[in-house]
């Protein structure tokens, strides 16, 4: 545990010296919200009926953008052979990574969300089912992807596809989400939509750091 | 050979007829040594001949295809979380992140006290501060090295661990894997230049 807290530690540290990480995936969520209204046009009933699909794609590629690097930049330089080695099983590894992307990308989007839906004219009423199913929805995204991230690691052109890989697996989650945020714009129950997306992050948190963690492995043979 | 049997012959690492593949190609095949408590082994042989290879297989991160290693008649490659704990890796690599402080880099490994000894031992201590991109490839080496330093774990495995480093530093070096051996460490190196390991058995290895 104190093996995973440090990790932790170390990620954070690095995403805040380097800095760049939460930033470009805030400003990049933001701006891709920002043309839709220009593309569409400004009208509040058609932005509002969209504004959670909106909201949903935008977040799951802006959480998709750093996760080239997760993982990347340990295995060039070394680092993913002694983090391998530090004493923390392999799935640790990957659920500290899973972890640190969320801090460092899931929650600056949580917190981007409210001011990008209140911008697209979203429904009063469904701002909430948004943030509830945002909170348990990126932390399944950064599962997922540290799983995508751990699978490419080592391929040729990983980068082209890692979003081939996880967006896939990420539709479940956008579904759902989107339904959510749908169902409380119109008065119905949200409640039934968030339970499973906390059912898909229930299964997701122990699994996906167990095969990301086989998938770091297979990289440093 | 079970574990009474290995304190009393004090042998801690034995490996037998290892072998490993790189892609498609065999690298090694047959390899088998002992090493015993305190003891040191140079991996010797041409570039492409698998030291590297085989210090990642002993280390538990590359895969042996066939053959047996044992850490004082445990197993080694069924369980290799367990093996991560008795071991200290230096690759070709030195792992250093340029955006971190000298310091900082070694934080995830040790508390500040222990971090600032290291740093002392290999004459860092003034470069603390300093962000690790203004190093130099052979302070890098000796950050790598501090890092090193820093581990409790028996089994240092190193790979080329003289790599751009001054002769001052190579005393260093010396003193470092000296103090590991007294205390009953084992190391493993692979090298094409002298290592200060007094004593040390050769592993000849082809390519």
């Amino acid at each position: 545990m104190s093996r995973l807290r440090a990790l932790l530690a170390r990620e954070l540290r690095l995403s805040l010296r380097h800095g760049s990480d939460s930033l470009a995936a805030v400003l990049f969520f933001l701006l891709a919200g920002a043309l839709f209204p220009l593309a569409i046009g400004p009208a509040p009933e058609t932005l509002g009926r969209i504004a959670p699909g909106i909201v949903w794609v935008c977040a799951l590629l802006a959480a998709l953008l750093p996760l080239d690097r997760l993982f990347g930049a340990d295995h060039e330089d070394g680092s993913l052979d002694l983090l391998l080695l530090s004493g923390l099983p392999a799935a640790g590894v990957a659920l500290g990574k899973a972890v640190s992307h969320w801090l460092v990308t899931g929650v600056p989007l949580l917190l981007a969300a409210g001011p990008l839906a209140v911008m697209l004219r979203m429904p009063d009423e469904a701002i909430p089912a948004l943030l509830l199913g945002l909170l348990p929805g990126t932390a399944v995204l950064s599962l997922f992807g540290t799983l995508g991230a751990a699978m490419v690691l080592g391929a040729r052109r990983g980068g082209v596809l890692l979003p081939l890989l996880v967006l896939p697996l990420a539709a479940p989650v956008l579904i759902f989400g989107v339904a959510a945020a749908d169902a409380a714009s119109v008065g119905l129950a949200a409640r039934p939509h968030l339970l499973l997306l906390s059912a898909l992050f229930a299964a997701a948190l122990p699994l996906c750091p167990l095969a990301a963690g086989a998938a770091l492995r297979g990289a440093v043979e | 050979m079970d574990r009474n049997q290995c304190a009393r012959t004090g042998k801690v690492l034995q490996a037998a007829g290892l072998a490993a593949m790189r892609g498609e190609r065999l690298v090694f095949s047959q390899i088998g040594f002992t090493v015993p408590r305190g003891g040191a082994l140079l991996l010797e042989g041409p570039n492409g001949s698998g030291k590297s290879t085989l210090l990642r297989v002993l280390a538990g991160l590359g895969r042996a295809e066939v053959g047996s290693l044992t850490w004082n008649g445990e197993d080694v490659l069924s369980d290799r979380t367990a093996h991560a704990a008795r071991v200290a890796y230096l690759g070709h690599q030195d792992a250093v992140k340029p955006g971190l402080g000298v310091a900082e880099n070694l934080a995830f490994w040790g508390d500040a006290a222990a971090v600032a000894r290291a740093l002392e031992r290999m004459g860092l201590q003034r470069l603390a501060e300093l962000p690790a991109r203004m190093l130099s490839a052979g302070q890098r080496r000796r950050l790598a090295l501090a890092r090193l330093a820093l581990s409790a774990a028996p089994l240092w495995l190193l790979d080329e661990p003289t790599l751009g480093l001054d002769t001052a530093s190579v005393g260093g070096l010396g003193g470092l894997l000296a103090d590991h051996r007294a205390g009953g460490g084992v190391v493993v190196a692979a090298t094409h230049l002298p290592l200060p390991l007094p004593g040390a058995d050769r592993l000849r290895m082809a390519a």
